[in-house]
């Protein structure tokens, strides 16, 4: 009987129903969104502080192609790590000039700032900072260099220019350093993905990993990462907040508003022997399925709404956050129900007689 | 007859009509917040990509290559060129001084030491900690301590042109040891971590070092941090292929470029440009996040029209019966939802007024609170939050008054709907 009353409530007064429902889902439906975004914002944002390069160096005497090949295994996915060796070489005519090994493939990927007019493939060329170029080659494509005795011939691929201490150095790859310059790496210039405990529990690892070593955070992006990440997050998530908790607040009035309307069927109830209880329950129950029917609506919504976001701003899918759904549908029902419930207590006090003459 | 009509449905259903100004409010308080703080955070958050250090640098233009090596510079101090610290104070007098942060001079220079037992080469590093300068009227402070606010000091900044000085934590000296730098004694005040090349390094006053390679008033080269715009198209044209109009747009937007070049105009034999690692990424990180705050405006914008739209369509289909007795008295349609409508958007102005009140506190707070400064409000604001909140109260009735009124008068009073 109780379920017959229920569904043919929520049947007979189709449109009031479906408004009903159609308000709940949009306010969980924002919901949703919301935490969705929030949740996945963190991760995203983390991600495009990676354009600014390693966070992470490691230095020693006499670091190898071993110690890199550590270091890939610990960062795998979630980093990128670059090796340096640097030597001071001398041209003919004694004008000395700091000359870098690295792998351009790994720097390519590392130092996504570099402005490079172009790479060098061919063995023998090599990448020259804007400053080297003017002081070193001057108007000529190949130099000599000599270090320690040995002789190299560079031609220039590509001018570099950045800014910083690499536009005074040259470039070239290691497979033409190492038989020339004969030194260890000078360091290895790692990117580690995550958060900022994330970047601490690698940096550990790696120490570890490598005891002979000496491995330190790049503390000017460190900090300044997580110094201006929780000021965008902390933005957002008052914002979040607002959101939420007006959507929520304009729901339980919809509602309130909604149910008040309905006075009339309640003084019938009241009037053909329904105890207060039974009322109660039958109002409950009604905003209850409502409510959960048009929370499951509202998340479905919300998702796809906060993929949307993700899509047009970080190009980057953001996933459906399944902890946000017990959150979202609980609170809904709660809403309803309480918004069911209050005009409740105004109406109990009231005869069923007076409210059907219409009072 | 109208006006006392809408005046005394706004007497006798004060309850609803309050639920109705209270969705209508809450609605307009969401928008406005949301305007008021997406509006302003590219700009907070500018300020807190500074926290990243120096994006432009300035060198003299006859320097010759630096030689540097695991830190240490191995050009001879007398070698390559150097510009004139006097020129530094005209960097606030560019087009735009009002962005720039700051400003810090290097000076390298190689001084023998005794520390660890015997005498050591040790780099010297001379600057501004947190100098006062005047331009014009103006005073300002700047140094290392606003360009590079990564760098930690255990003890005490030394005092600009002074004989204290930090030493790099991998140096070996400690907080109250003595260095004698020439004919000068230092006292170590401080002990710096930085992560950096200056861990190894002996961080003196600028006047310290112009005294140690005995070149007063030289300068090497000047980190600024300065609020930039995003580069585009547009700025990353060469000024030299410009003309006019065009020039002068690129000279007025504060680009990392534009501000370069403003610098060497200001400081003579110079030459300035970004410091890509940090001007170029700024950008990215800048424009993703006020994205993201757009877009959650938008957001806000969509859920509160939907709000508010539900919450009106709720309390006119309530009052079905007094439409259906306005009908049946005779009244037309157009009178019936000219009421309406003049009821609708009396409550979207009061609303609006009370929604922007509170909305404006509310961004207030949560600039306050987040960034430790106000919202600038835009007066523009008002009227577009007023126009947004009859516009969404208006037409989410819209919807509502055309289908009670469309209703039959005798099957609405019966009960039948």
């Amino acid at each position: 009987m109780f379920l017959h009353l229920v569904l043919r409530s929520a049947l007979v007064k189709r449109g009031r129903t479906v408004t009903t429902l159609l308000a709940i889902a949009v306010a969980s439906g924002v919901a949703t969104a919301m935490l969705t975004l929030y949740a996945g914002v963190d991760a995203k944002l983390h991600s495009e502080f990676r354009a600014y390069g390693a966070n992470v160096v490691i230095t020693g005497k006499g670091l190898g192609q071993q110690d890199l090949a550590t270091v890939d295994r610990l960062v795998a996915n979630s980093g990128t790590a670059a090796p340096f060796a640097y030597i001071v070489a001398k041209t003919d005519s004694g004008a000395p000039v700091v000359v870098a090994g690295t792998d351009f493939a790994r720097v390519q990927k590392l130092d996504r700032w570099w402005s490079v007019t172009q790479w060098p493939v061919r063995p023998g060329e090599a990448l020259v900072g804007a400053r080297a170029m003017t002081a070193i080659f001057g108007d000529n494509k190949t130099v000599t260099l000599n270090y320690a005795g040995r002789k190299f011939n560079l031609t220039a691929a590509g001018i570099l220019k950045t800014g910083g201490d690499e536009d005074s150095r040259i470039y070239i790859a290691l497979g033409d350093f190492n038989p020339w310059a004969q030194v260890p790496l000078s360091s290895i210039e790692v990117s580690v993905g995550g958060s900022a405990a994330d970047v601490d529990a690698t940096l550990h690892q790696l120490a570890t990993a490598l005891p002979q070593a000496q491995v330190d955070p790049v503390r000017q992006l460190v900090e300044a990462e997580g110094r201006v990440l929780t000021k965008a997050e902390a933005a957002l998530l008052a914002s979040v907040l607002i959101i939420l908790v007006t959507s929520f607040m304009c729901l339980f009035a919809t509602l309130t508003a909604s149910v008040l309307e309905r006075r009339k069927d309640f003084a019938v109830m009241k009037a053909l022997g329904g105890s207060q209880g039974a009322v109660n329950r039958l109002f409950a129950a009604e905003a209850g399925a409502l409510g959960l029917l048009g929370s499951l609506i509202g998340y479905a919504l919300g998702t796809g709404a906060a993929a949307l976001v993700g899509r047009a701003n970080f190009h980057a899918t953001i996933t459906p956050e399944w902890s946000a759904f017990p959150v979202v549908v609980v609170a809904t029902v709660m809403v309803a129900l309480f918004a069911a419930m209050l005009p409740m207590t105004f109406l109990r006090q009231v005869e069923p007689a007076s409210m059907l003459r219409g009072e | 007859m109208f006006p006392r009509l809408v005046f005394e449905s706004f007497r006798r259903q004060r309850r609803r009509k309050t639920l109705a100004v209270v969705a209508v409010t809450l609605g307009m308080a969401v928008v406005t917040a949301m305007l008021a703080v997406s509006t302003d955070i590219g700009d907070k958050m500018n300020r807190e990509l500074r926290s990243y250090g120096a994006n432009l640098v300035v060198y003299p233009q006859e320097d010759t290559l630096d030689v540097k090596i695991g830190g240490v510079d191995l050009k001879p101090a007398s070698d390559g060129a150097y510009l004139n610290e006097a020129d530094l104070k005209k960097i606030k007098g560019i087009f735009w001084a009002h962005n720039i942060v700051g400003f810090a001079p290097m000076l390298r220079a190689q001084a023998q030491i005794f520390r660890n037992g015997r005498r050591e080469d040790t780099q010297i590093v001379g600057t501004y900690f947190a100098k006062s300068m005047t331009y014009g009227k103006e005073s300002y402070t700047t140094g290392v301590r606003t360009t590079h606010p990564w760098w930690k000091v255990s003890g005490a900044w030394p005092h600009d042109d002074s004989d204290e000085a930090l030493a790099g934590d991998k140096v070996g000296l400690h907080t109250g040891d003595t260095v004698k730098l020439g004919d000068r004694t230092m006292k170590i005040v401080g002990v710096l971590t930085s992560g950096g090349e200056e861990d190894n390094a002996l961080v003196v006053p600028l006047i310290r070092a112009q005294e140690l390679i005995g070149r007063p008033g030289a300068v090497r080269r000047v980190l600024v941090s300065a609020l930039t715009k995003p580069e585009d198209d547009f700025g990353r044209r060469d000024p030299k292929t410009m003309s006019g109009a065009t020039y002068d747009r690129w000279y007025c937007s504060p680009y990392a470029n534009s501000i370069a070049l403003q610098l060497t105009e200001a400081i003579p034999n110079s030459r300035a440009e970004q410091i890509r690692q940090v001007a170029q990424n700024e950008g990215t990180v800048l424009s993703r996040i006020t994205g993201l705050m757009l877009l959650v405006s938008l957001a806000a914008l969509l859920a509160s029209i939907l709000a508010v739209s539900s919450a009106m369509a709720t309390a006119i289909l309530e009052r079905r019966r007094e439409i259906g007795v306005m009908k049946a008295l005779g009244a037309s349609k157009g009178a019936v939802v000219a009421i309406f409508a003049a009821e609708a958007a009396l409550l979207a102005l009061l609303g609006g007024m009370l929604g922007y009140a509170l909305g404006a506190l509310l961004a207030q707070q949560v600039a306050r609170t987040i960034f430790g400064s106000s919202i600038a409000t835009q007066p523009v604001l008002f009227p577009i939050v007023m126009a947004l909140a009859v516009a969404v109260t208006c037409l989410g009735s819209a919807g509502a008054i055309r289908r009670a009124t469309r209703m039959e008068p005798a099957i609405v009073l019966r009960g039948d709907v």
